[in-house]
């Protein structure tokens, strides 16, 4: 396949992620890293586990969460992962401009869900005073928990990026690939956010 | 010999390898001079593991030295294309169940071995000693004794001693070749335990095994065995010592009062633990000045104004006194035994 | 051939060349000349150790400085000397063995490069920059979260940044080994290499992250205060020895599984024979790998997990033995019926069996866990794994070497300096580790800076550093081997060995698009099947045409160097925040470089049929 009928397709296929073989590599390649990034948020939570109780004369989990605000913010970032779903279905139909306003709204929706997170530190930090130093576990879930927020800041600065640079040209067989493991990448890090939504907030209120 | 080894000791492969093995090492130092319920225990899973070992080895250079005198390619071979086997399903199976019988029969007394040495103490009037390891020595607090001392460790002959290990800083590890194996002593809430059962008399060489720092080499300390009669003399030596008491020469004298002025602050004489420094209730009895010198006064001195050259990165201070004081400091310190049970009745 | 071209044009366009090749044939060079580099730093390391033990109670170095040799040799031999010299053959031999013209990233091929080579270069600027690491390479905690110097900050920023390349390497190698194959080539008509080098890649995968947590832990401990290893805040020190032991044990898998490759390559080409029992041996592969992740607790013993756990590790542990075990004699039984060549890539294969034995043999000794009471951090545990670890992974590496250097360099290694390096480094290595087993069991433990007077240990000591001696002639011999090979060998043919895989099918050394056709694969050793219908050449699976090439680029390199920068910045900051202005400096350009990398198209060239068809096909 030349180069000119990667960047201008005359006609897109309806998996334009998988049409190419460095397409096809990526595709392979960012299910692979998930792999990886899977192994490193379970080292997390490990870590996290291990020292749940460790406060070290702090607040403990149950005094310090409000299921409230991690509930919206656990609304969002699923909602988010749906709006993701629908820009790649645009892109399958080789539908640009919708694919655009869904990518649109998931990173809004990202960017919100931030919002919410750095609040929820912020407020952990002055009405609590826990903190990353406090005791062993304000270090396990300020490290998991930010881990995760710094997936999401960069999903969402490589999204911004993906729509920038792409803007003026619409969907070919060399961006597409890249448009699909950044949705790949916005649901891994849902994913993982329901684990943390269930073993850090639900059993540090509950358990 | 103990238990399930006993019947298989007759067998002559195993009984020779035990011979050239017990040859290796210093008695007291070495593992393979075991003189204590758990290196001996030990030491039995290790000459059934290294028999099957050598049994497999055996097997495999058979084949190998056949293989490269038969196979190897002779002059006029160099055109000669061998036939080219897949495989044989019969031998992959052999060579798999054969060994897996193998493990199993070194697996079952290894589980067992790992149970019977993981006992704790169930007795109140067990002996039981709570071990706490710091940069680079050792303390040994007696529970319910009101004894604590350090770097030598006095237990009674045949008896089970307990111990509760913890570290005051980094991680390090108790091992004493000749009467057990070893575990670590880890700082904070993971506690380990382990027990002790000297079968014989003797002053044992205990060492550090985890990496703790520039002197973890020199972390050494010694476990004391008397038999139970001096061993209950000792404890209760140690339980009326007085750290007030008065040293009978005056140069003495004058080195408990430099002591008491320099040195008290991080040493304990008597039965409280400081636990800065080491207790030196009974620094006269000791086998070794700090673990690894002859216990002679120009040692001492020595120590007093430079134990940062002999062991790197403790944490004592230099100079603190002058040459001078530190001799008197010795003088003192040498007359402290308030036992007549030392490393000497053990030997 | 592009090399000499290069050559042509200047040093200076020589190295450009270098620093921005993505052809997995040079990165194959650089990782080669790096780990080199490193191997022969680590060497020192390991004289000087052994020098300090000749005699009980020398003075030779300090405690300290002692310390920090350990560390650094442990270190660097891992993952500074062992993985790149490995990353070296993969990239040389895998894209070739499957049929490919490159890998499937080649841009991440080069970046996994800097990463590692820029990680490198951080750890061992502590030397200068005062003091190297000296918590040894397991930085077990809280030892090396409260050591006084930077020293272990090196170590975290090293190790993390070089670990990051490590693992794209990794996932590259996965893709490369899943999409790129030639037609035909199904799973079972893989050569051995590049089976094992495929579960390797899935170990770096699921191993090198959980590394990487207990690295940000220490790290974050030592930079930015938390409290994860300090226990008056109700931290845990365990914690850092599971993870470390989750990534280092399926480590050691890592190490040893590709050269288990290189035998099978070996033994099978030097007989003449197919390899006995390839799907045994496939399945042996996976099983090892797959165990490899169920065993680490058995570093941990002594560390008191409690009998339950203790049994459960010694027991899975042994299990191991039998995927191992079936590989030796798969080994042996390729032998066995053939027309053995002692070549010296065979006789460092050959050399490695009993050693390797040997090693297994001490492997399942210490997996009974009551016995490595006794036999835990001491030399006996040294022995060990220096008779796995050098006796299989360095063995493997040269016969790797001698085997593959023609599809390398484009000559065969001088075969008489070969054998003359072989037989020092093989004697003095069991002069050194042998009688070490025997020093551990007689109560000396490791990482001892100085053994006493009157323990019994001064004549073994004694014996094994004499046997380091050996060991470094021996090197010494095969660097000779190297420089003389490159000045009086002749050209090597395509297939000088009567090689069996489709790398011989191709020039020694390759054009840089490897094949000029894609082959077509009828069966396992391609070739030969080729070779035994008497055709000299494999079968192409297309008609000739346009082939689509990667361009080189500077990126990786620069990506790399900001965090070169950064990493130096983390260090520092915690004496001074004005060092912080690094760390925005370093992850600038590295981020900056990111960004470029994102929106700037880079699809490649095509080199044209009619080109091809003129001969070399140069741009």
């Amino acid at each position: 396949m030349s180069n000119e009928d990667i960047l201008n397709p005359k006609q897109m296929p309806h998996e334009p992620e998988k049409a190419t073989l460095e397409g096809k590599n990526k595709f392979l390649g960012f299910w692979f890293f998930l792999g990886g990034e899977t192994v490193l948020f379970a080292s997390l939570f490990g870590t996290y586990l291990a020292l749940n109780d460790s406060t070290a004369g702090g607040p403990g989990t149950e005094e310090l969460f409000g299921l409230e605000l991690v509930f919206v913010m656990t609304m969002l970032l699923l909602t988010s992962s749906l709006t993701s779903v629908y820009a790649m279905y645009h892109m399958k139909n080789n539908n640009f401009s919708k694919m655009m306003v869904w990518l649109g709204v998931t990173v809004a929706l990202g960017f919100t869900f931030l919002g919410f997170e750095i609040y929820e530190f912020y407020h952990y930090i002055h009405e609590y005073e826990f903190t990353f130093r406090s005791s062993a576990l304000g270090s396990a879930f300020y490290t998991l928990v930010g881990f995760h927020g710094g997936h999401v800041l960069f999903g969402l600065l490589w999204i911004l990026t993906l729509m920038g640079r792409n803007a003026k040209r619409g969907l070919n067989l060399y961006n597409a690939p890249k448009f699909y493991i950044a949705s790949l990448y916005w649901h891994f890090i849902d994913v993982v956010w329901v684990f943390i939504f269930t073993v850090v907030y639900l059993m540090g209120k509950v358990g | 010999m103990k238990g399930w080894m006993g019947k298989f000791r007759a067998l002559f492969l195993l009984g020779s390898l035990s011979l050239i093995l017990s040859g290796c090492g210093v008695d007291k130092v070495s593992a393979l001079k075991p003189e204590g319920y758990g290196a001996e225990l030990l030491y039995d899973l290790m000459i059934l593991s290294i028999a099957i070992m050598i049994f497999v080895f055996i097997v495999v250079m058979a084949i190998y030295t056949f293989v490269l005198i038969r196979y190897r390619q002779k002059k006029g071979q160099e055109d000669y294309i061998p036939k080219q086997t897949e495989g044989n399903k019969m031998l992959e199976i052999i060579w798999t169940v054969i060994p897996i019988i193998l493990l199993l029969v070194l697996a079952v007394p290894t589980v067992t071995a790992v149970f019977d040495l993981a006992e704790e103490s169930s007795d109140e009037a067990d002996i039981r000693i709570d071990v706490t390891s710091a940069q680079f020595w050792w303390q040994f607090d007696y529970a319910g004794e009101e004894i604590s001392t350090s770097q030598d460790l006095y237990i009674p002959k045949g008896e089970r001693v307990y111990l509760t290990m913890k570290s005051a800083d980094v991680i390090h590890s108790f091992w004493v070749p000749s009467i057990a194996g070893k575990i670590d002593t880890n700082p904070g809430d993971n506690e380990n335990t382990m027990y002790l059962e000297a079968t014989e008399e003797g002053v044992y060489w205990g060492q550090c095994t985890e990496l703790c720092g520039p002197s973890h080499s020199l972390m050494d300390f010694r476990v004391v065995v008397v038999s139970p009669e001096e061993y209950e003399q000792w404890v209760s030596d140690m339980q009326n010592a007085d750290p007030e008491a008065e040293p009978e020469t005056e140069v003495a004298q004058e080195g408990k009062e430099i002591f008491e002025n320099n040195c008290l602050s991080c040493h304990a004489i008597g039965s409280q633990p400081k636990g800065v420094g080491p207790n030196l209730t009974n620094f006269g009895d000791r086998a070794k000045v700090a673990g690894i010198l002859e216990p002679t006064k120009e040692n001492i001195v020595n120590w007093i104004l430079h134990p940062n050259e002999i062991k790197p990165g403790n944490t004592m201070p230099p100079n603190l006194v002058n040459e001078e004081e530190a001799g008197k400091v010795a003088e003192y310190l040498m007359q402290l035994k308030p036992s007549e049970v030392t490393p000497e009745s053990a030997q | 051939m592009s090399t000499a071209v290069a050559q042509k044009k200047g040093f200076g366009a020589f190295m450009w060349d270098y620093l921005t090749t993505v052809d997995h044939k040079k990165i194959a060079h650089l990782y080669l000349v790096a780990g080199g580099l490193f191997f022969l730093l680590g060497g020192l390391e390991a004289m000087i150790i052994r020098i300090q033990l000749i005699k009980p109670d020398n003075e030779f170095i300090s405690a300290g400085l002692y310390n920090e040799m350990i560390t650094m040799h442990g270190t660097t031999m891992i993952f500074l000397a062992a993985m790149p010299l490995l990353f070296a053959l993969m990239n040389a031999v895998v894209p070739l063995q499957i049929g490919a013209r490159d890998v499937a990233f080649p841009f991440l091929n080069s970046l996994g490069f800097w990463l590692f080579f820029f990680g490198g270069l951080i750890l061992n600027f502590s030397w200068f920059m005062g003091g190297a690491p000296d918590a040894g390479w397991t930085a077990y905690a809280p030892l090396s979260t409260t050591s006084p110097t930077h020293g272990v900050d090196f170590y975290v920023m090293g190790l993390q940044i070089s670990g990051a390349g490590t693992l794209i390497g990794g996932i590259n190698f996965l893709v490369t080994i899943v999409n790129m194959r030639a037609p035909g080539m199904s799973y079972m008509r893989m050569p051995l290499f590049t089976w094992t080098v495929f579960v390797t890649s899935t170990l770096i995968l699921f191993a090198f992250p959980a590394l990487t947590v207990g690295l940000f832990l220490m790290m974050f401990d030592r930079m930015f205060g938390s409290v994860f290893f300090d226990v008056a805040s109700g931290g845990n020190v365990i914690i850092w020895e599971h993870l470390f032991w989750i990534f280092g044990h399926p480590e050691v898998y890592i190490l040893i599984l590709p050269v288990f490759g290189v035998f099978s390559e070996v033994f099978s080409t030097f007989s003449k024979k197919r390899l006995f029992g390839y799907s045994a041996m496939v399945f042996a592969t996976v099983l090892i790998g797959f165990l490899g992740f169920m065993v680490w607790a058995h570093h941990m013993f002594t560390t008191g997990m409690g009998p339950v756990a203790n049994s459960i590790f010694a027991v899975t542990t042994m299990a191991i033995a039998v995927p191992t075990g079936i590989k030796i004699f798969n080994w042996l039984f390729t032998m066995w019926g053939g027309t053995i060549r002692m070549t010296t890539a065979m006789l460092w294969s050959v050399a490695f069996i009993p050693t390797f034995t040997i090693g297994g043999m001490t492997g399942v000794m210490l997996a009974a866990a009551a016995a490595d009471y006794q036999y835990h951090d001491t030399y006996f545990v040294v022995a060990h794994f220096h008779y796995v670890i050098v006796g299989g992974v360095v063995f493997g590496i040269f016969a790797a070497l001698h085997y593959w250097w023609p599809k390398m360099f484009g000559k065969v290694l001088n075969e008489k300096l070969g054998k003359w390096a072989f037989w020092p480094f093989f004697i003095g290595f069991h002069l050194t580790f042998f009688i070490q087993h025997f020093l551990g069991l007689m109560g000396m433990p490791r990482r001892y800076w100085k053994f006493l007077d009157g323990q019994g240990l001064d004549t073994g000591n004694l014996i094994s550093t004499i046997g380091a001696f050996f060991m470094a002639l021996g090197v010494i011999i095969f660097l000779w081997n190297v420089i003389y090979t490159a000045m009086k060998e002749p050209k090597a043919s395509a297939d000088p060995f009567d090689g069996r895989t489709l790398e011989w099918s191709i020039p020694s050394p390759p054009p840089f698009y490897n094949f000029k056709q894609t082959p077509l694969v009828r069966g396992l050793d391609a070739l030969w099947i080729e070779k035994s219908e008497g055709k000299k050449a494999m079968t192409p699976a297309e008609p000739l045409g346009d082939i689509h090439m990667p361009y080189g680029s500077i990126i990786p390199f620069v990506m790399s160097f900001g965090l070169f920068i950064a990493g130096f910045g983390f260090i520092y900051q915690v004496d001074n925040p004005v060092w912080l202005s690094l760390v925005f400096i370093g992850m600038g350009i590295t981020l900056g470089s990111m960004f470029v990398r994102s929106v700037k198209d880079d699809l490649g060239y095509h080199i044209h049929k009619e080109d091809l068809e003129k001969g070399d096909g140069q741009v």
